[in-house]
C-alpha cells in the first residue's frame, strides 16, 4: 500500500480494474457511472441479463396458460387470466410428490453423512501424520478424473448383483463414503490452518476426534457450507444415476418424474402442465441459490483460484 | 517430539516449533496414525468399491460378449472390431466432438462478460446472480424448457426470430440445426459459471503489474493482451479441461430433448449411445468397451492439457 500511495491513486482507482480489497461489498461509488463507456457496458449487460432470463420467463408464462392459449400467435406473454390451477393439476397428473420425497431422501442422507465423512478425511489428509497419505491422496485425485459414464455399466452390475437396482440405495450409498471434490477443497482450506494449533492441543492431551470437533470444525465451517450447497444442487439435479437405477414410479426422483411428464404430456401438447411441473422441480434449488448466492459465488471464485 | 518424526516426509512442510524433550514419540503419534487411518478410510473404501473395482471389471467385460442375463463370454477383440465398423459409434463420437465447439464459444463470451463485470458499474451482484441462474438449474427442467422453446412453430426462439423477419428452422427435427441448437442451450447454461471464475481471476491480477505496464506506455489492448490474458491462463486451462470433460459426458439434454438420438442420429452423443446399447439393447460387453474408449479419451485429453499447461503456466496445483 505504501508503494501505491506515492502514485496519485484517486483517478487510477476509479478507472478499469477494481482493487482486490474493494471486492466483497460494492462501495457507494459503484452506484454511479464513472465514464460513458461504463454506461454502454451496463446497457450491454442488461441486454445479456434479459436474454438469460427470457427462457425462464417463457417457462413461467407458459405454465400459467391454458392448453390452447399456448398456440396463439403472436405469443401472449402475460396470460389473461393466469391459470394458477395448472399448479394444482400437476399433483394429480403424476407422482410429483413421490418424486420430491425421494429426491429429498437421497439428497439429505447423502449430504448429511457424506459431509461428515468428507470433513474427517480432509482433516486427515491435511493435518495428520499417516504413512503414505500423499500417495493415497494422489490416487483419489486420479479417481476424480474417471467420469461416471465410463463406469456406469460395471457399477450398475455391481448393484444389480446385490439386489439394489430399483431402490434408492445405489444413489445413496456411494455418497456416504464422502465426496472427493469436497475432500479436496476442504483439504486445501485446512492447509492454511497452522500446525501449531493442532499440536498444542495434542500436547494438552486432546484426542483427535476432540481436536476435530472443537478446533478444526469451527475453522472450516464457511468452506463446508459452500461445498454442501454445491453438492446439494448436484445431487438434487442428478439425472443419469436415477435413470439407470430406477424403474418403478414409486422410487423415481423428481428429475425422472418431470422427464416422464415431458414424455407423456408433450404428446397431448399439454405444455402448461409440463412447464408447471418443471418449475416446481427447479424451485428448491433456485431458492437455495438465491438465499446463499453470496457463499456460492465466493466458493466458486475460490474454486477458480485453487485451479 | 523427536527430530526424526518432525522432519519425516509425510509431515506438512512447516517444521514443528515444539520442544523435543516433552513426550516420547510413540505416545503421541500412535493414536494419530490410528485416528488418521480411520478418518481417511471412508473415501478410500468408497473409491475402491465404486471406482477402482468397476474400472478393473471394465477391462475384463470389454473383451466379452455379455447380455447381463448370462455370464460374460470371452470374445477377444470382437467388441473393438464391431466398434471400428459401427457407423453409429463414429457418428455419436463426431456429434460429441461437434458439441464441444460450445466450449471455446462459451469461454469467449464469459471472458467478455467478466471484463464487463469487472468495471465499476451498478448492479454487479445482481448481474452475477442472473447470469449464473441457468447454471444452478436442473438439467432435466432446462432441457424440457428448451425443447419447448425450440419448437418449430410456437417456440420462443422462432417467435423472436420472426419479429426480425427470419423464419427459424424446426431446430430439434433437422439434422443441420439440432447440434447448433444444443450448443446455444449449453452456452446459455454454462457461461455463468465460467464468468464467475474469470471474474475472480481478473480481480486477483495484481494492480501493480497493470500500473507498471501503463507507465511503460502500454494501451488498454496491450495491457489486456500481455498482462491480463497470461494471468488468466490457469483459469482458462481449468475451464477448457472441465468443459471438454463435461461435454464428453452430455446425456440428459440428449435423452430428454431428442429421445431417439435426434434426426438421422444427429444429436446422439457417445454417452447416450453407450447408455442405449447397454441398457436398452443389453449389449453390455460392447457398451463397456465403448465406455473404456471414452474413459481413455478423457484421460488423454486431461493428460495432454496438463502437459501443455505445465510448460506455459506458472501456477497449477
Amino acid at each position: 500500500m505504501a508503494t501505491t500511495s506515492a502514485i496519485p491513486t484517486g483517478p487510477l482507482q476509479t478507472s478499469g480494474v477494481t482493487p482486490d480489497d474493494a471486492r466483497p461489498r460494492p462501495k457507494k461509488s459503484d452506484r454511479r457511472f464513472q465514464t460513458p463507456a461504463d454506461v454502454v457496458v451496463f446497457i450491454v449487460l442488461c441486454l445479456g441479463a434479459f436474454t438469460m432470463l427470457l427462457p425462464l420467463a417463457w417457462m413461467l408464462s407458459t405454465s400459467l396458460k391454458t392448453q390452447e392459449n399456448v398456440f396463439t400467435l403472436p405469443p401472449q406473454w402475460i396470460p389473461d387470466p393466469a391459470q394458477w390451477g395448472n399448479y394444482l393439476r400437476i399433483w394429480e397428473a403424476g407422482p410429483l410428490l413421490t418424486g420430491i420425497i425421494n429426491s429429498s431422501i437421497v439428497s439429505l442422507t447423502v449430504i448429511t453423512i457424506g459431509t461428515i465423512t468428507s470433513c474427517f478425511a480432509a482433516y486427515g489428509f491435511a493435518k495428520m501424520r499417516i504413512p503414505g497419505k500423499n500417495g493415497i491422496f494422489l490416487a483419489l485425485l486420479g479417481g476424480i478424473m474417471i467420469p461416471f459414464p465410463a463406469l456406469m455399466i460395471p457399477t450398475f452390475m455391481l448393484f444389480s448383483k446385490i439386489g439394489w437396482v430399483d431402490t434408492l440405495l445405489p444413489l445413496i450409498v456411494p455418497g456416504l463414503f464422502g465426496n472427493l471434490m469436497m475432500v479436496f477443497f476442504l483439504r486445501q482450506y485446512l492447509m492454511s490452518v497452522p500446525d501449531s494449533l493442532i499440536e498444542a492441543a495434542v500436547i494438552d492431551g486432546a484426542t483427535h476426534p476432540q481436536i476435530f470437533s472443537r478446533i478444526v470444525l469451527p475453522l472450516i465451517r464457511p468452506a463446508i457450507a459452500a461445498q454442501v450447497i454445491l453438492w446439494f444442487m448436484g445431487t438434487w439435479n442428478d439425472y443419469l444415476g436415477p435413470i439407470i437405477y430406477l424403474n418403478s414410479e414409486n422410487v423415481h426422483t423428481l428429475q425422472l418424474v418431470i422427464a416422464n411428464f415431458n414424455a407423456t404430456y408433450a404428446v397431448q401438447t399439454d405444455y402448461p402442465l409440463i412447464m408447471a411441473a418443471s418449475i416446481v422441480a427447479l424451485l428448491p434449488v433456485l431458492v437455495v441459490f438465491l438465499v446463499f448466492q453470496r457463499q456460492i459465488i465466493e466458493s466458486i471464485a475460490l474454486t477458480g483460484n485453487k485451479a | 517430539m523427536s527430530a526424526t518424526t518432525a522432519t519425516s516426509s509425510t509431515s506438512p512442510p512447516m517444521s514443528s516449533p515444539l520442544p523435543a524433550e516433552t513426550r516420547r514419540p510413540g505416545h503421541i503419534h500412535r493414536p494419530e496414525r490410528v485416528w488418521g487411518r480411520i478418518f481417511i478410510a471412508p473415501p478410500v473404501i468408497g473409491f475402491a468399491l465404486f471406482a477402482l473395482a468397476p474400472l478393473i471389471f471394465s477391462f475384463y467385460a470389454a473383451f466379452t460378449h455379455w447380455n447381463g442375463l448370462s455370464a460374460p463370454l470371452f470374445s477377444g477383440l470382437a467388441n473393438f472390431r464391431t466398434m471400428a465398423g459401427d457407423p453409429q459409434f463414429w457418428q455419436s463420437l463426431g456429434n460429441t466432438l461437434f458439441l464441444m465447439l460450445g466450449v471455446p464459444l462459451g469461454l469467449a463470451i464469459s471472458l467478455a462478460l467478466a471484463l464487463a463485470l469487472n468495471r465499476r458499474i451498478p448492479g454487479r451482484a445482481a448481474f452475477r446472480v442472473i447470469y449464473y441462474l441457468p447454471g444452478v438449474s436442473s438439467v432435466a427442467a432446462i432441457s424440457i424448457l428448451w425443447q419447448w422453446a425450440l419448437n418449430g412453430d410456437f417456440g420462443l426462439v422462432n417467435q423472436l426470430l420472426a419479429t426480425v423477419g427470419i423464419e427459424g428452422p424446426n431446430w430439434l427435427a433437422e439434422k443441420m440445426w439440432v447440434k447448433p441448437a444444443l450448443i446455444i442451450m449449453g452456452v446459455w447454461k454454462g457461461i455463468g459459471f465460467s464468468t464467475l471464475l474469470y471474474l475472480a481471476a481478473l480481480q486477483s491480477v495484481p494492480r501493480t503489474l497493470l500500473e507498471a505496464a501503463m507507465l511503460d506506455g502500454a494501451g488498454a489492448w496491450l495491457r489486456f493482451r500481455h498482462v491480463t490474458l497470461p494471468m488468466l491462463s490457469p483459469v482458462t486451462f481449468f475451464l477448457v479441461v472441465t468443459g471438454i470433460i463435461g461435454s464428453a459426458q452430455m446425456f440428459a439434454e440428449i435423452n430428454i430433448m431428442t429421445p431417439t438420438g435426434g434426426p438421422e442420429f444427429g444429436s446422439a452423443t457417445i454417452v447416450w449411445y453407450i447408455w442405449q446399447q447397454g441398457f436398452q439393447n443389453l449389449q453390455l460387453g460392447y457398451a463397456t468397451a465403448m465406455s473404456l474408449v471414452l474413459g481413455l479419451m478423457i484421460f488423454l485429453v486431461t493428460a495432454i492439457q496438463f502437459y501443455l499447461n505445465s510448460r506455459n503456466v506458472f501456477t497449477v496445483e
